[in-house]
C-alpha cells in the first residue's frame, strides 16, 4: 500500500513527512533553531570581548587601529551584495527559473570566496606585523599596551576565524545546492534546501555586520596620541 | 491489566509480525539506520558502556577512600580518576541518557509520528557522540586528565600537564551531539504531531523534553565557545583567561556555569518527564494539575539560566551579585516543588500498582526532594561558604543526578522495556534491584552530607582519621549500589529470550506508544493515528481503542 502511495509523491518528499508543506516547515524551523544556537555560540565570545573592552578601552582602540578598515569595508560590501544574490537565488528557485538560480548561486559563491581571499590578505598582513598572539607576536608599537592589545587580537583572530570557518562551510553548502539547482531539482513546489541555505548565509553575513564595527571601527571612544 | 487494553489496539494489524528489529538484518542496517528506534538502541549500548566506565572510576575512588591514608592510588592518579568520573558521567552518560535513549525511542511514537523530523541528523548526533567518546577513551589510555570535570582556568590552561586539550575537545563534540538531539526534538514536537494531538494533549514527557531541548539549544553553544577559547589558550597561549596576560579566570567560571548549571536541568527535566509518565501509568489517573506540571518544566528551563553564579560564591564575585544570585536560585525551587506536590497529589487516594518502574519513581521523588532541598542550603550564601568544596556539595549533586536522574532512567527503561523489546523483564529480580539501588544509594551518599558538614574537603585521596567510619559506610553503600546496577544488566539481557512476551500494552497505560505493537513496526503505526483523548484520560483512551475493534 505504502509503496503505491509513495509512487505518487514528489520525489524529494521524505517518507516520514505527510506532505511537502510539512517537510518545508520542518526544515526552515530547524534552521531557525540552529541559528539560535549559533547566536549563543558567537554571543559567548562576544560577551567575553565586551568584558575586556570595558576593562581595557585604550587597548581596544589601539587594536582596532591596527585593522585595515578599507579591506574590512570592502568585505562588508561584498557580503551584503552576496546576501542580495542569495535572496535572488531563493526567489528564482520559487519561480522555478533554473538559469537564474544557477547564476545567482555562482555569484554568491564568488562573493563568498572574494571575502575569504581578502580576509587571507588581512591575516597575512597581521602575521607579518607580528599581530598573531603567541610565539609569533612581535608587535610593539605601544610597549605598555602589548598584553592587552594581544588580548584584543586574540578576540580578533578567534571571532573572525570562527566567522571564516562558517563562510567556508557556507561555500561548501553552496556548491551542493548549486549542483542540485543545476540538475533542476528545485521549483515552486520544492525549494526548501535553497531557502534553508539562504537563512544560513544571511546569518553568517549578519555576524560579520556585528564583527566589523566591533573589531575595526571603535577608535572614536578614545583619541590616542 | 484488563482484556480491553490487551487486545483492543487501534493502530496495529496483529497479523503483521514485522517490527523495527526484524525489518532489516546485518550490522550495516544498524550502523546506517535512520530509524529513531534503532538509533535509540545504538545510544543505549554506548551510554551503558560509558556508565560502566564512569562507574569503574567511582569504584576505584571508593576503594581508595576506605582508609584515611592515600594507599591505593597516588594523588595524581586519584585526581585523574575523579576528573574522568565526572567527565564520563556528565558529558557521556547523564546528559544524553534519557533524551537520546528513551526520548529517541518514545518521543516520535508519543507524537504519532513516523520518525523525528531529521532522521539523518539524528544518526549524525550518534556518530558525533561516538567520535567524542573515542577521543575521550584515547585520552584515558594515553594518560588521562586531572583538572576536575570543570576545567577551571588557569590550572587547565597554564599548569596542568595532562591531556586537557583532547578532553575539552571531546566535551565540545559531545555538546554538538546534544544540540543536534535537542534541535531534532524541538522541530518534531512543533511540526510532527498527529492530527488531534494539541499541545495540551501532549504527554508530560514531551513537555519535559521540549523544555530540555530549549536548554540544550541555548546553553550548550556557550559551553562550546568557552571550550574553544580554552583550547585556543591551551594551544596558542592567548590570554583570555590568563591573569598574567590581562585575562580573568573568573570569566571562565561564569561562562562555564552559564552552560553547566542549566546542564543540570538538561539532566533532571527528562527525569521529571519519566516520573510523570510512570506516576500516571501506575495510578491509572490523570496527573494532578497537568498544566502546572507542563509549564513548570518551561519555568525550570527559564530560571535555570539565571542562577549560574551561585557556583562562584567564593570565587571573588561581588557580594551584591552573590546576594542576587542566591535569591534567584531559590526561585528554581518553586517549579520543582510544584512538580513534587502534583505527583504526590496524584498518588493521593490512588490505587497504586507497585511494579518496578513505580518503585524507582517513589525513590526518585524522595531522593530528588532531598537533593533539591540541600540545593537550597547551598544557594544560601552564608551556609555555602561554610560547605564549599566539601562532601556536602558532592552528596547534594549526587542526590540530584544519581538519586534523581539515574533512578528515573531505570524507571523509564523498565517501564518502556516491554515496548522496546517486546518482552517483560522479570519482576521479582527487578524489584530486588530497585531495593538494592535505593538502599545502596542512601548508604553511599547520606554519610557524605555529614562528612561535608564536618569539613571533609572533596577531591583528596587522603583524609583525617576521624572521618573513616563515615567513609567506610559510604564505600560499603557503593558496593551495594554496584550490585543493584549490575543486576538489571544481567536480567534485562536475559529477558530478550527468556521472558514472556509483553503485548502492546502490558501496563494498561494510556498513551500513543501503547497503541502500537511491541516492538513497534518500522513506521511506528500502520496508519497515522488520530488523537481524541487528553493525556492520561483513561476512559477516552480506552474508548478510542475499543471503537476500532468494532469497526
Amino acid at each position: 500500500m505504502s509503496e503505491q502511495a509513495h509512487a505518487e509523491h514528489h520525489p524529494f518528499l521524505q517518507h516520514h513527512f505527510e506532505d511537502l508543506g510539512q517537510q518545508h516547515e520542518a526544515s526552515t524551523l530547524g534552521m531557525w533553531f540552529f541559528l539560535t544556537t549559533e547566536i549563543l555560540f558567537f554571543g559567548g565570545v562576544l560577551c567575553a570581548y565586551w568584558v575586556y573592552r570595558i576593562i581595557y578601552p585604550e587597548a581596544w582602540a589601539v587594536g582596532a587601529e591596527q585593522q585595515n578598515t578599507l579591506f574590512g569595508g570592502i568585505n562588508t560590501l561584498v557580503l551584503i551584495i552576496s546576501s542580495l544574490t542569495m535572496a535572488l537565488a531563493v526567489r528564482n528557485a520559487q519561480l522555478g527559473r533554473r538559469g537564474g538560480q544557477v547564476l545567482m548561486l555562482i555569484l554568491t559563491g564568488i562573493f563568498g570566496c572574494t571575502f575569504l581571499a581578502i580576509k587571507m590578505i588581512e591575516y597575512h598582513a597581521h602575521y607579518e606585523e607580528g599581530l598573531l598572539p603567541g610565539a609569533a607576536w612581535h608587535w610593539a608599537k605601544e610597549p605598555a599596551l602589548v598584553p592587552q592589545v594581544q588580548l584584543f587580537m586574540s578576540f580578533y583572530w578567534s571571532m573572525t576565524g570562527l566567522h571564516a570557518l562558517h563562510m567556508i562551510i557556507g561555500v561548501g553548502l553552496l556548491l551542493w545546492i548549486l549542483w542540485r539547482a543545476w540538475r533542476g531539482q528545485f521549483g515552486p513546489e520544492y525549494y526548501g534546501p535553497v531557502e534553508v541555505m539562504g537563512l544560513y548565509w544571511h546569518f553568517v553575513d549578519i555576524v560579520w555586520i556585528f564583527l566589523f564595527p566591533f573589531l575595526y571601527l571603535i577608535h572614536g571612544a578614545h583619541h590616542h596620541g | 491489566m484488563t482484556t480491553a487494553t490487551l487486545h483492543d489496539v487501534r493502530f496495529i494489524e496483529p497479523e503483521k509480525t514485522r517490527n523495527y528489529i526484524n525489518h532489516d538484518f546485518g550490522v550495516l542496517s544498524w550502523l546506517l539506520t535512520r530509524d529513531h528506534k534503532r538509533i535509540a538502541i545504538l545510544y543505549l549500548f554506548s551510554v551503558t558502556i560509558m556508565f560502566m566506565l564512569g562507574g569503574f572510576f567511582a569504584t576505584m575512588m571508593r576503594i581508595e577512600l576506605l582508609t584515611p591514608e592515600g594507599d591505593v592510588l597516588t594523588s595524581d592518579t586519584y585526581n585523574k580518576f575523579f576528573t574522568l568520573h565526572g567527565v564520563v558521567m556528565v558529558f557521556f552518560f547523564l546528559i544524553p541518557v534519557i533524551p537520546a535513549v528513551l526520548g529517541n525511542f518514545i518521543l516520535p511514537i508519543m507524537l504519532g509520528a513516523k520518525d523525528l523530523a531529521f532522521p539523518r541528523i539524528n544518526l549524525l548526533s550518534w556518530y558525533v557522540y561516538m567520535a567524542a567518546a573515542v577521543i575521550g577513551l584515547y585520552v584515558i589510555i594515553v594518560g588521562g586528565v586531572d583538572t576536575g570535570w570543570t576545567f577551571y582556568t588557569p590550572f587547565s590552561t597554564q599548569y596542568s600537564n595532562t591531556h586537557v586539550f583532547g578532553t575539552t575537545f571531546a566535551g565540545f563534540l559531545a555538546g554538538f551531539s546534544s544540540i543536534l538531539t535537542g534541535l531534532n526534538f524541538m522541530v518534531t514536537i512543533h511540526r510532527m504531531r498527529a492530527p488531534g494531538l494539541t499541545w495540551y494533549r501532549l504527554p508530560l514527557f514531551v513537555w519535559a523534553m521540549y523544555a530540555t531541548s530549549i536548554v540544550q539549544l541555548l546553553a550548550t553553544p556557550v559551553l562550546a565557545i568557552t571550550l574553544v577559547m580554552l583550547m585556543f589558550e591551551r594551544a596558542f597561549g592567548v590570554g583570555i583567561f590568563d591573569p598574567a596576560l590581562g585575562g580573568d579566570p573568573v570569566l571562565y567560571q561564569h561562562m562555564f556555569w552559564f552552560y553547566s548549571h542549566p546542564a543540570v536541568y538538561i539532566m533532571i527535566l527528562p527525569a521529571m518527564g519519566v516520573a510523570s509518565e510512570v506516576v500516571a501509568a501506575f495510578t491509572r489517573k490523570k496527573i494532578f494539575g497537568y498544566k502546572f506540571v507542563a509549564f513548570s518544566s518551561l519555568a525550570i528551563a527559564f530560571l535555570g539560566f539565571l542562577v549560574w553564579a551561585h557556583h562562584l560564591f567564593v570565587a571573588g564575585i561581588s557580594v551584591y551579585s552573590a546576594l542576587i544570585f542566591a535569591f534567584l536560585s531559590y526561585f528554581v525551587a518553586v517549579p520543582s516543588a510544584i512538580k513534587v506536590f502534583n505527583w504526590t497529589a496524584t498518588l493521593y487516594k490512588a490505587s497504586v500498582s507497585w511494579q518496578t518502574p513505580m518503585l524507582y519513581i517513589m525513590g526518585f521523588i524522595g531522593l530528588f526532594t532531598i537533593g533539591g532541598v540541600t540545593g537550597l542550603f547551598l544557594a544560601a550564601l552564608g551556609l555555602d561558604v561554610h560547605v564549599t568544596d566539601t562532601y556536602f556539595v558532592v552528596a547534594h549533586f549526587h542526590y540530584v543526578m544519581v538519586g534523581g536522574v539515574v533512578m528515573a532512567y531505570l524507571a523509564g527503561i523498565h517501564y518502556w522495556w516491554p515496548k522496546i523489546t517486546g518482552r517483560m523483564y522479570p519482576e521479582w529480580w527487578a524489584r530486588l534491584a530497585a531495593l538494592l539501588v535505593f538502599v545502596g544509594f542512601n548508604l553511599t551518599f547520606l554519610p557524605q552530607f555529614v562528612l561535608g558538614y564536618l569539613g571533609m574537603p572533596r577531591r583528596y585521596h587522603a583524609y583525617a582519621p576521624e572521618f573513616q567510619v563515615l567513609n567506610v559506610m559510604s564505600s560499603a553503600g557503593a558496593s551495594i549500589l554496584a550490585v543493584g546496577y549490575a543486576l538489571p544488566l544481567v536480567y534485562l539481557i536475559w529477558s530478550l529470550k527468556g521472558s514472556r512476551k509483553a503485548g502492546p500494552n502490558p501496563w494498561g497505560a494510556a498513551g500513543l506508544e501503547w497503541a502500537t505493537s511491541s516492538p513497534p513496526p518500522k513506521e511506528n503505526f500502520h496508519e497515522t493515528p488520530v488523537v481524541t483523548w487528553d493525556a492520561y484520560d483513561y476512559p477516552q483512551f480506552l474508548k478510542a481503542m475499543g471503537e476500532t475493534q468494532n469497526v
